[in-house]
C-alpha cells in the first residue's frame, strides 16, 4: 500500500533548501516515534525472537522435522491446498455477486451490501457455532434432507474437510467481494456497450474486456483470501473435529500441549514464508496496487 | 432480426442466472444468523430447530453465570482500552507517515501494516513467550498491549486514507494565523477528519473484542468473551452460546449505528 502525499501538498510544505527541508520534517518523526517504538518492542522484537528460537543452539533439527516428517509435511500441504480451495470457491461465488452489486439498480446494491456486511461484522465464533448447529449429524440441514427423503442417511458435513471449507468460505467471502466490487464499480459501462455495438458476442466481451479490467480485483481478492486462509485457526479447530489439521492449529498445540518452542517456531517461520511469498509475489504481479483496505 | 431476439433472450436467461446465483450466495451468507436468533429463544436444552417453544432461559443462564459476566466485562474493558491506545498511537503514526519526508519512511510504513500480514497465531506465541518471562500472563493490561498491536494497522489505514484526501492548506492557514502545528492539527484537522477517526475507533474496538488467539495465550485463566465462547463451544454446546451470540451481534449493531451517526460519511468497511 502506497502512502505518500500528493505532489501539490509537498510543494506547499517543503521549503526549497534541503537542510531546512530536513529540519522541517523532524517534527513528523516525533509523530511517528511513539507508535514505532511500541511496534518495535511489542511486535518486531518478539517475532524476531521467535524466529531465532527456531534455530536454538545452531541446530536446524526443528526445520528438518517440519519439512521431512511425513505427518507434518502433510499438514503443510493440506494447509496450502485448503487455502487454494477456499480462494477458488470464494472467487466463483463472489465474482458474480460483486458484478451484481456494482451494476444493479438502486436499492438492490444497498440491500446486497447489507447481506455481505451483516455476517462480516458478526464474530467468527458466533458464525462457527451456527455452522455446527446447521451441519451436524442431527443438524438442521441433515434433518431437512432426511425428512424431505432426499438422502437416506445423514451426510457427513461436520468434523471433516467439507465443514472446514464451508466455515472458511463463509468467513472469507466478504474479503473477496469487497476488492472485486471496488474494481468493478470503476469499469466504464460505455466500453461494454461499445463492444456490443461493434458486434462482439457476450463471451468475447467478458473475456477480452470485462475480465482484464477486473483482474486487479481478482488478484487482490485471491491474495487476501489466500493469506488469511493459511493462518486460519478457529474454523479448522472447531469444524475440523481434529481430523483437519491446519498449520495454525498445529502451532497452537505444539506450544500449549507440548511446549515444543523450537518446533513451533520453525513452523511459524514456514507459515510466515508462505504468507510473504504469496503477498509479495502477487503484489509484484500487478505492480503494487494491492487493495488491502 | 431473429438473431437479435435470440441474443436478448440469451441475456435475459443470463440475467436470471445471475440473480439466482446471488440469491443463493446471500442466503448462504445470512443462514448462520437466521439460525442463531430463534435458537437463543428456545425453551429446549437441545439444539432443536425450529425450537419446540419459546423462552428467555438461555439469556437468564447467561446473566446468572458470573463466569460469563466476568468475561464480558473483561472483554469490554480490554477493547475500550485498546481503542484509546490504538487510536492515539495509530493516528499520530498516520500523520507522521502521510506528512513527513525522512529516510526510512517506507520501512516505517511497512512496519505499521505488518501486523495485518503476519498471521495472528505467530504473533500470539511470540508475544506470549516475552510476556511469560515478564510474568505478565493473566494480566488484562498485557492483552491490551497485544490487541493494540493488532489494531494499529486498521487505524493507520483509515486515518491515513482520510489524510490523503485532506487539504493541508487549512492547517497551514491556521498556522499562518499564529497557531502551533499541534494546535492546528487538534483544532482544525482532527475535527474535519472526525468520520475517519470514529471508523478507526470502531475497527480498533472490534479488532480487540472479537480476538481469540492473543487473548487465549496472554489471558491465562482470566478469560475474555471469545475465549469463554470458544471453550463453551468445545465443551458444552447448549443454547446459552446462542444467547451470547445474539447479544454480541446486538452490541456490534449498536456500535455501527453510533458510527454512522457520529461518523457521517464514514464507510465502516475494513
Amino acid at each position: 500500500m502506497d502512502v505518500t502525499g500528493s505532489t501539490l501538498r509537498e510543494a506547499v510544505a517543503v521549503p526549497k533548501r534541503s537542510s531546512r527541508a530536513w529540519r522541517a520534517h523532524v517534527p513528523w518523526l516525533a509523530f511517528v516515534s511513539p507508535a514505532l517504538l511500541f511496534l518495535l518492542v511489542l511486535f518486531v522484537w518478539p517475532v524476531l525472537r521467535l524466529m531465532l528460537a527456531s534455530v536454538e543452539g545452531g541446530s536446524f533439527a526443528a526445520y528438518e522435522k517440519a519439512l521431512t516428517d511425513g505427518l507434518y509435511v502433510q499438514v503443510l500441504v493440506d494447509t496450502a491446498l485448503i487455502a487454494a480451495y477456499v480462494s477458488v470457491i470464494c472467487l466463483v461465488l463472489g465474482y458474480p455477486v460483486a458484478h451484481f452489486l456494482s451494476t444493479a439498480r438502486a436499492p438492490w446494491p444497498m440491500i446486497g451490501i447489507v447481506f455481505v456486511l451483516l455476517p462480516f461484522w458478526t464474530s467468527i465464533l458466533v458464525r462457527t457455532y451456527a455452522w455446527m448447529v446447521l451441519l451436524g449429524r442431527n443438524g438442521i440441514i441433515n434433518r431437512l434432507l432426511l425428512e424431505g427423503g432426499i438422502v437416506s442417511s445423514p451426510l457427513p458435513l461436520l468434523n471433516n474437510l467439507t465443514g472446514v471449507l464451508i466455515g472458511m468460505v463463509h468467513v472469507l467471502l466478504p474479503y473477496m467481494i469487497f476488492p472485486l466490487y471496488a474494481v468493478m464499480r470503476r469499469v466504464d459501462p460505455g466500453l461494454l456497450s461499445a463492444a456490443e455495438g461493434l458486434g462482439a458476442p457476450g463471451w468475447q466481451i467478458f473475456r477480452r474486456i470485462y475480465l482484464p479490467l477486473t483482474l486487479p480485483g481478482v488478484l487482490a481478492g485471491v491474495t487476501l483470501t489466500y493469506i488469511l486462509s493459511i493462518g486460519f485457526f478457529i474454523t479448522p479447530a472447531l469444524l475440523g473435529g481434529g481430523k483437519v489439521i491446519m498449520i495454525a492449529v498445529l502451532i497452537e498445540s505444539q506450544v500449549r500441549q507440548f511446549l515444543a518452542w523450537d518446533f513451533a517456531a520453525a513452523l511459524s517461520v514456514v507459515l510466515l514464508a508462505m504468507t510473504l511469498v504469496v503477498y509479495f509475489g502477487l503484489k509484484r504481479l500487478f505492480r503494487g496496487d494491492l487493495h488491502l483496505a | 432480426m431473429k438473431r437479435e431476439r435470440r441474443a436478448t433472450r440469451g441475456s435475459a436467461a443470463l440475467r436470471f442466472a445471475l440473480h439466482a446465483w446471488c440469491a443463493v450466495v446471500f442466503f448462504f451468507l445470512i443462514a448462520p444468523l437466521l439460525v442463531v436468533f430463534p435458537l437463543s429463544f428456545s425453551s429446549s436444552a437441545y439444539l432443536q430447530f425450529p425450537p419446540p417453544g419459546w423462552s428467555l432461559r438461555w439469556y437468564m443462564a447467561y446473566i446468572q453465570d458470573p463466569a460469563w459476566i466476568d468475561a464480558t466485562i473483561r472483554s469490554i474493558k480490554i477493547a475500550g482500552s485498546t481503542t484509546v491506545l490504538a487510536t492515539v498511537l495509530g493516528t499520530s503514526l498516520a500523520f507522521g507517515i502521510m506528512r513527513g519526508r525522512y529516510p526510512g519512511k517506507a520501512l516505517v510504513n511497512q512496519i505499521s501494516l505488518a501486523p495485518l500480514i503476519v498471521p495472528v497465531i505467530i504473533y500470539s506465541i511470540s508475544v506470549y513467550a516475552v510476556f511469560a518471562q515478564l510474568k505478565l500472563i493473566g494480566d488484562w493490561r498485557a492483552i491490551v498491549l497485544g490487541h493494540t498491536v493488532h489494531a494499529i494497522p486498521y487505524v493507520v489505514i483509515v486515518v491515513g486514507a482520510a489524510l490523503r484526501t485532506y487539504d493541508e492548506a487549512y492547517e497551514l492557514a491556521a498556522m499562518s494565523l499564529g497557531a502551533s502545528r499541534l494546535r492546528a492539527i487538534w483544532r482544525v484537522t482532527l475535527p474535519q477528519i472526525r468520520p475517519a477517526l470514529v471508523s478507526a475507533m470502531f475497527l480498533a474496538f472490534i479488532a480487540s473484542f472479537d480476538e481469540l488467539l492473543v487473548a487465549m495465550f496472554l489471558g491465562g485463566s482470566n478469560m475474555t468473551l471469545p475465549k469463554k465462547m470458544f471453550d463453551n463451544i468445545i465443551n458444552a454446546i447448549d443454547p446459552t452460546i446462542a444467547a451470547v451470540s445474539v447479544l454480541q451481534v446486538v452490541l456490534v449493531s449498536i456500535l455501527l449505528l453510533v458510527v454512522s451517526r457520529f461518523g457521517a460519511g464514514a464507510k465502516p468497511i475494513a
